[in-house]
């Protein structure tokens, strides 16, 4: 995307794989993209397809033994991946923060709720004191909305509701007014009503703080609610990267196809089959050759041998901004993907 | 009871202590997770369970599957009341009844393969040798959509999606009758959500299967589910054909719960129409008085505070738990209360 601002995030050839008894598993293959101040983005795509890995590069969370990290991850000018231990400590919190999909795991049952916020925020403000700590976590309860904060100051994880647990993990994640929040399915375990107040609450504190927003989900609904850019991956690559009007009216890549064709046929009622991407997503130990999603894709017959053979690029597609990784020439993928709008 | 009834809740309550000790002279505040709900799920059929985090889904999957005892009421599987079952009978209700966990990750024993989580309940229950234990997982593997050669793979190295898959395959593995599923496609992305919803349908008509099916998803929800079933602070508020439900809820809840769905395409964004609650739901520990939905209710009187509405046919044949429900079109089928 055209953008006359330096990054806040700039992602570059980053690859991720882990050695396990069976071989190389390639989680992340060579992604690259930048992310803007005060910006939306959403990541999607198949289970499996590298997502949470990528994300919690950029926290340099991938660090067990088996994994191997190439790239560069520049946040404020600093390269995550080869920063020191102290540096990405400075990072981690205070400029960018992420939140989990299952709030009990960012959660330590035997501390109170406070005292979880308290730490997260003392960690940034070695000398704040005990005063000034309890009013920082008795604002922040109150800007996620926890009725009677003073009350529940002293409450265990167990003793919230999912929904509830998940404003704590956010509380603990904006207590330091990080410049990035990386939310990893934060909404997937909840239901509408505190799905749709967790959203508003997430898009209200970005307005209050003017924090990037970087969403992980498979829930393309939330997607059409508040992304202003979409990634999509697929077996470690991003194969779609485009603004959301453009990618729900004219999607430019075949698994971006697949995927809304098979939202699109839940329907009103009760009836017959889903549509589905036919097949299962690659083995990331042994990647088909050429494009990864070629076996499952109906048009790949449209380019000679090259989708079987050769490793398409992300590419700008059109001039609505779009970047596609397909072998189709442009005006098949406008207008194939103009024909599959939904609306 | 008719024979198309495949289980039976009668007045299912569960209560968890919290440990605090209530005052003088009063019992100890509890957790009132499930308080009073009953339903009947159709032979073959599937009944859908919607509601508020926190508000007894997961407990009540749990109780009815007898994983947890129920504080009082009853459970009738196929007729016979399986509350006080044990032993050898609770062994075979259980190859019966199983269950599909919201949360794949906590569900997997970490240190056991992929192979060997399949093939627990077999062994569990004795029922194959080694050899053809390994057939068999290999078969579930593949009717699931994993790779059968991964067997000897360890969950972790498995994403979101697959370890669901793994659940899901280690459920079916004693071809049982009655599924219980607490949000069984929740980490799944869209198009293996499709997948997954198909293959359920599929086993359903084959094999005659019956669910219990709890998701936060209502288009997922309404997709799969012949009945479904409302529910808020431990109670069922509506209960009813899918496709009635949908169309015209009949209850306050159940039309700021379908209003709050999300929206399909990116043009709807701030669109008319939206009920948005306010605040959460209150605690199971002290529900309101009454009428349980009130604290949120923009249609709440006296009356909803002073008594609490039965679950009850209203004229029209919709059945619901409102002094003041929605109009609704007379109901076409009969509902499964
Ligand atoms: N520690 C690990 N060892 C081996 N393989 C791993 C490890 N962590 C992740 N993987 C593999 O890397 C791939 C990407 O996983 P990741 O969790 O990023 O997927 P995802 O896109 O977040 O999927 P989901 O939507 O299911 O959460 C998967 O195939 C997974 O099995
Ligand atoms: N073992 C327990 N001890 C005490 N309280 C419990 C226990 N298990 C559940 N609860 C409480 O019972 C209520 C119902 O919880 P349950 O997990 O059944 O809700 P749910 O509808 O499944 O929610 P979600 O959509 O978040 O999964 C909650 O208030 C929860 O905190
Ligand atoms: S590159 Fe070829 S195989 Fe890959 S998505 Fe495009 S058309 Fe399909
Ligand atoms: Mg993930
Ligand atoms: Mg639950």
């Amino acid at each position: 995307m055209s953008n006359t601002a330096a990054p806040v995030l700039s992602v570059q050839n980053l690859r991720v794989s882990f050695d396990t008894q069976d071989g190389t598993v390639r989680a992340v293959d060579d992604i690259s993209f930048d992310v803007y101040a005060g910006e939306t983005i959403c990541i999607v795509g198949e289970s499996g397809s590298g997502k949470s890995v990528m994300a919690g590069s950029i926290m340099r969370l991938n660090n067990s033994s088996t994994a191997t990290t190439e790239g560069k991850i520049l946040v404020n000018g600093i390269d995550v991946l080869t920063a020191s231990e102290e540096e990405v400590r400075g990072i981690r919190g205070s400029e960018v923060a992420m939140i989990f999909q299952d709030p009990m795991s960012a959660l330590n049952p035997y501390f109170t709720i406070g005292k979880q916020i308290a730490e997260a925020y003392v960690v940034h403000h070695p000398g704040a004191s005990k005063r000034e700590v309890h009013d920082v976590v008795l604002a922040m309860m109150i800007k996620v909305g926890i009725p009677s904060p003073e009350k529940r100051i002293d409450e265990y994880p167990h003793q919230f509701s999912g929904g509830m647990r998940q404003r704590i993990v956010i509380a603990i994640a904006l207590v330091n007014n990080p410049k990035i929040l990386i939310a990893d399915e934060p909404t997937t375990a909840l239901d509408v009503t505190v799905q749709a107040q967790i959203l508003d609450l997430m898009m209200s504190l970005q307005k209050e703080f003017g924090m990037t927003i970087i969403l992980i989900t498979h829930d393309l609904g939330v997607v059409a609610e508040v992304a202003q850019d979409v990634i999509v991956m697929y077996a470690g690559h991003i194969v779609e990267q485009s603004h959301v009007d453009a990618l729900f009216h004219s999607p430019t890549h075949p698994y971006s196809w697949g995927l809304l064709g098979s939202v699109a046929s839940y329907g009103a009622n009760k009836r017959g089959d889903l549509y589905t991407i036919s097949g299962s997503p690659p083995s990331l130990i042994s990647l088909p050759a050429g494009c990864a999603f070629h076996p499952r894709c109906v048009h790949s017959k449209g380019s000679g041998n090259a989708c079987m053979t050769v490793q398409p690029k992300l590419r700008d597609v059109g001039t609505d901004g779009s970047r596609s990784a397909c072998h189709l020439t442009d005006d098949v993928l406008i207008s194939i993907g103009r024909g599959s709008d939904r609306s | 009871m008719s024979s198309d009834v495949a289980l039976q809740a009668v007045d299912l309550v569960k209560h968890f202590p919290t440990g605090s000790k209530g005052l003088l002279g009063r019992p100890d505040k509890s957790v009132r997770a499930v308080d009073g709900v009953s339903f009947t799920l159709r032979k073959g059929k599937t009944l859908g369970i919607v509601g508020e985090s926190g508000c007894g889904k997961s407990t009540l999957a749990r109780v009815v599957t007898r994983l947890i005892e129920p504080t009082s009421g009853n459970i009738l599987l196929d007729g016979v009341d399986i509350t006080k079952t044990s032993g050898k009978d609770l062994r075979n209700m259980r190859r019966q009844m199983q269950m599909i966990f919201q949360d794949p990750v906590s569900s997997l024993n970490p240190r056991h393969s992929v192979g060997q989580i399949i093939a627990m309940p077999l062994r569990v229950q004795g029922l194959l040798d080694e050899e053809h234990s390994n057939e068999r997982v290999k078969e579930l593997m593949k009717l699931v959509g994993l790779n059968p050669e991964h067997f000897n793979r360890y969950p972790h190295e498995f994403s979101g999606g697959q370890r669901q898959r793994i659940g899901i395959a280690r459920s079916l593995a004693l071809n049982p009758t009655v599924i219980v599923a607490d949000e069984p496609v929740s980490a799944l992305d869209v198009s293996v959500q499709a997948q997954i919803l198909n293959l359920l349908e599929r086993l359903q008509s084959d094999l005659g299967l019956s669910m219990i099916f709890i998701a936060h998803d209502l288009s997922v929800v309404r997709h799969i589910a012949d009945d479904v079933a409302v529910m808020y602070l431990g109670k069922i508020v509506e209960i009813g054909p899918a496709e009635e439900v949908y169309a015209s809820p009949a209850h306050p809840y159940t039309k700021a719960l379908l209003s709050a769905v999300p929206i399909h395409d990116p043009s709807e964004r701030g669109g008319p129409g939206r009920i948005r609650l306010q605040g959460d739901v209150p605690s199971p520990i002290d529900p309101p008085s009454g009428c349980r939905f009130r604290t949120r209710c923009w249609k709440a009187t006296d009356l909803c505070g002073a008594v609490e509405p039965p679950l009850q046919a209203e004229a029209s044949g919709r059945v619901v738990a409102c002094h003041f429900p929605e109009e609704t079109p007379v109901s076409i089928g009969k509902s499964p209360e």
